[in-house]
């Protein structure tokens, strides 16, 4: 059996396994069976299918998008330490949301969604206005400007976030509370809202696949290879930040699952983005998951917003790989 | 196969390429030369559709390139780039594969048996299979950019450029890397355009060579055509010289650096000479350029040290330069600086004298044994094999040669051996004729290299008239020396 067929069986049992404790771990026990025993416990049935189910999936789908939007822009970038936010997508995306709790918008017609449809929309202008100017300042492109137009205009939006947040009220553990990341009381109305942007933004990285692999050699050498350098990177920057853009606009910012899911995928399985892409994508979704786990149990009944410990475990990681990556340099 | 015509271009407002316009045929391997900032690579860059051009056209297989998709360029044209470091690393195969990207289409194109025999294939001839599975950051220098040479053979693309493929490598990997390109492109006609920076590898190994000046066409054509000693000088603005290749008929080209001026000039005298019951030595303060039919050290070279070896007459021996070799270095002569011959004459008949002229002096050394005087005219009614009997002529000129002037002391010199054996009335035994040298003669001729400039050493020369007055009169004294030795004369 080839390596890659192996290690989609690893990642795809992974993603089962986690996503089955998911499901039945929490204040009350729930036996996976209840999924398909219609003469199962009717709270059993409605907690399965009404809060957990839908929890699950949902951390599924954020972890998934924001892990394979991670490896593509680390592999477009060429840069080790890119993540989905290094674009400031996710900047845009807050000040999106966050602008909805600060002046307590609600739209009649959105309701709800009044703030996951803002941070979309945040998303969207950041990713434009970012790439507008990238092309403004380099016709070209260069993958270092489009780094540090996406550090400017991330640190001017962080910086519109920190002066709401100074000049905030009540609403203040609210925002923190948002910023920090979850995934718990959304329900199937959010995952109907992010799928299919998470669809067409995977569907997009994913037809680029061969190219991320020509580009990891520099854009020169991949337009030797008969690559459309331009037309791709622009598909990739775009696929990439509709994913983040959905995933921050349901559950926040969530750190360090699109940094750590490709690096660990890579050290694993290679760097071959034909499988890396998809595989981040599964190992993503198992990590969220099993993180939004223990975020809700490990200090039961209250729970801990999930950011927190996805950084908890990625930053040490992060460390560990910025350690080895500057040893080697070193060498 | 691949034209370029009239094309300008270069970054921003400035022209790094100014209307430059040639072919290349199909099967021909064409090499960019020119000194750094000449737009070698810029004009790379537009063969490659890197860089647009400001005016002009390239056409490829009869095609205005710009008229190719990106994927139906890459079908045509493989680059190889020069080195450079990855972030990530994709393993050997996986890079190899990746030059079939311009053969795959559609969503979920399928890896054909066209593509594994090709990549396969390319692997093989560069020799980099047993590393298939190896990631390529672990590879050294060399080695990668042999798979990227496979990854660009991979492409399958009749022509093939290349921007300074052997920089970063030893020789070795230099010549490995050329070997199989330049093998590649004659087994499967491929057409090669590559930028050097190492003029001699670019003799080597192009069929034919451009030389960019400031962005214009200074020459192209054959390597010999184009490296030359003026032309190279005026583009490169150094001092060369060039040379014959060993073994090929390609010009080679060394520098001449400004150390000559650190060496003090040393006038070699009689004085320097020493005679021992072994041997006739000289030793100089610097090395003189050599040239001369010694046993050891023969040839053209840089010597400090010049050994006349006195030998038994019934001396064999089956490795003669072996022998000589342990000889010399018993004796505390350095090999490598040290041009050794032998003699059957006993050291003391040596004939030593110094010339004088108006830019210095020649010196002459000569020992003549006559036993088996041979006259060359009836040489091929001889039969006998060959004895030791020798007249060692030395010729040492304090003045600076080209290596024409060598050879014509050596013929002035040889002229006037002739000579004196004529007027010594030396007579070949087997044929009774008048001798005009004996079977194993040997001459050396030996410069200072400083002082004046010599240009000629015929015998109507300044040095000739001394060459061949030294020579004639040391030959005469010598052959008279060993006449009175052997009581031919009283």
């Amino acid at each position: 059996m080839s390596k890659s067929s192996v290690a989609y069986i690893v990642s795809a049992a992974t993603l089962l396994v986690v996503a089955w404790l998911g499901v039945s771990i929490g204040s009350v026990q729930i036996p996976i069976s209840t999924l398909w025993n219609t003469g199962a416990d009717a709270t059993a049935t409605n907690i399965l299918w009404k809060i957990r189910m839908p929890r699950v999936i949902l951390a599924g789908l954020v972890g998934a998008s924001l892990a394979i939007a991670g490896a593509a822009f680390q592999g477009l970038l060429k840069n080790p330490l890119a993540d989905p936010y290094t674009l400031g997508v996710s900047s845009g995306a807050s000040v999106g949301a966050v602008m909805t709790l600060f002046f307590g918008i609600s739209i009649p017609v959105l309701g709800i969604y009044t703030l996951p449809v803002f941070s979309m929309v945040g998303a969207g202008l950041t990713m434009f206005i970012v790439i507008g100017f990238a092309r403004l300042v380099d016709r070209s492109m260069k993958m270092e400007t489009i780094i540090l137009t996406g550090i400017i205009f991330g640190s001017f939006l962080g910086s519109v976030l920190s002066l709401m947040i100074a000049l905030t009220g009540e609403e203040l553990r609210q925002i923190i509370g948002w910023l920090l990341g979850s995934v718990s009381m959304r329900g199937w109305s959010h995952i109907t809202m992010i799928l299919p942007f998470v669809i067409i933004g995977s569907v997009m990285l994913w037809l680029n696949r061969r190219e991320l692999n020509a580009m990891l050699f520099g854009e020169e050498r991949a337009h030797h290879l008969g690559v459309n350098v331009k037309r791709r990177k622009y598909s990739i920057l775009i696929g990439g930040s509709i994913l983040t853009g959905a995933a921050v606009a349901v559950s926040g910012t969530i750190g360090f699952v699109g940094l750590v899911v490709p690096h660990m995928t890579r050290l694993l399985w290679g760097s071959d983005h034909r499988h890396l892409l998809t595989l981040s994508f599964m190992n993503g979704a198992s990590l969220l998951i099993i993180c939004d786990l223990i975020a809700r149990t490990i200090i039961s009944p209250t729970e801990l917003p999930v950011g927190v410990i996805t950084a908890f475990i990625g930053a040490p990681v992060f460390a560990f790989i910025f350690y080895r990556q500057r040893r080697k340099g070193a060498m | 196969m691949l034209k370029v015509e009239n094309v300008s271009g270069g970054y921003g407002n400035s022209l790094v390429i100014k209307s430059v316009s040639f072919d290349v045929k199909k099967g021909e391997i064409l090499g960019i030369l020119g000194p750094n900032g000449s737009g070698k690579s810029t004009l790379l860059k537009i063969i490659s559709g890197i860089l647009k051009a400001e005016s002009g056209t390239v056409t490829i297989d009869g095609k205005n390139a710009s008229l190719y998709t990106q994927k139906e360029f890459a079908r045509k044209v493989a680059v190889l780039p020069q080195l450079h470091a990855h972030a990530f690393s994709h393993t050997v195969r996986e890079t190899v594969e990746l030059g079939r990207y311009p053969y795959q289409a559609g969503l979920f194109s399928t890896w054909s048996t066209e593509d594994e025999r090709a990549v396969t294939a390319a692997m093989k001839n560069t020799a980099v299979t047993r590393y298939e599975k190896q990631s390529i950051e672990l590879l050294s220098g060399g080695e990668q950019q042999r798979v990227f040479v496979a990854q660009a053979l991979a492409q399958e693309a009749p022509i093939l450029l290349l921007d300074e493929p052997t920089n970063h490598l030893d020789i070795a990997h230099q010549q490995q890397l050329l070997d199989t390109i330049r093998k590649q492109a004659i087994d499967k006609g491929l057409t090669v355009i590559t930028v050097f920076h190492d003029i001699n590898l670019a003799s080597l190994y192009c069929d034919r060579l451009l030389l960019l000046d400031q962005g214009h066409i200074s020459k192209i054509g054959l390597p010999q055509d184009v490296v030359k000693e003026d032309a190279i000088e005026s583009v490169y603005n150094a001092r060369i010289k060039t040379q014959p290749h060993p073994e090929l008929a390609k010009p080679q080209i060394t520098l001449l650096p400004d150390t000559k001026d650190e060496m003090k000039i040393a006038v070699v005298s009689k004085e320097d000479f020493s005679v021992s019951n072994e041997f006739v030595a000289l030793r100089t303060k610097n090395p003189l350029k050599t040239l001369s039919s010694a046993v050891h050290n023969a040839g053209m070279g840089w010597f400090k040290t010049f050994v006349n070896r006195h030998v038994d007459s019934n001396y064999n021996c089956d490795d003669v330069q072996l022998e000589m070799a342990t000889y010399l270095e018993e004796k505390g002569f350095p090999l490598s600086e040290t041009v050794g011959m032998m003699t059957a004459v006993t050291t003391e008949h040596v004939e030593i004298g110094e010339y004088t002229g108006d830019f210095g002096t020649v010196l002459i050394a000569v020992t003549a044994g006559v036993g088996n005087a041979v006259d060359v005219s009836q040489a091929l009614t001889r039969d006998s094999v060959s004895k030791v009997g020798t007249i060692n002529t030395w010729v040492i000129i304090n003045g600076e040669l080209p290596d024409e002037a060598f050879i014509q002391a050596m013929i002035t010199a040889t002229e006037a051996k002739a000579k004196a054996l004529q007027n010594e009335n030396i007579q070949d035994p087997q044929t009774g004729t008048i001798a005009t040298g004996t079977s194993t003669d040997s001459l050396l001729v030996a410069a200072t290299q400083q002082g004046e400039w010599l240009p000629y050493a015929g015998p109507i020369t300044e040095l000739g008239k001394l060459v061949a007055h030294g020579v004639y009169d040391c030959t005469i004294k010598a052959v008279q020396a060993y006449k009175k030795a052997k009581g031919w004369t009283s």
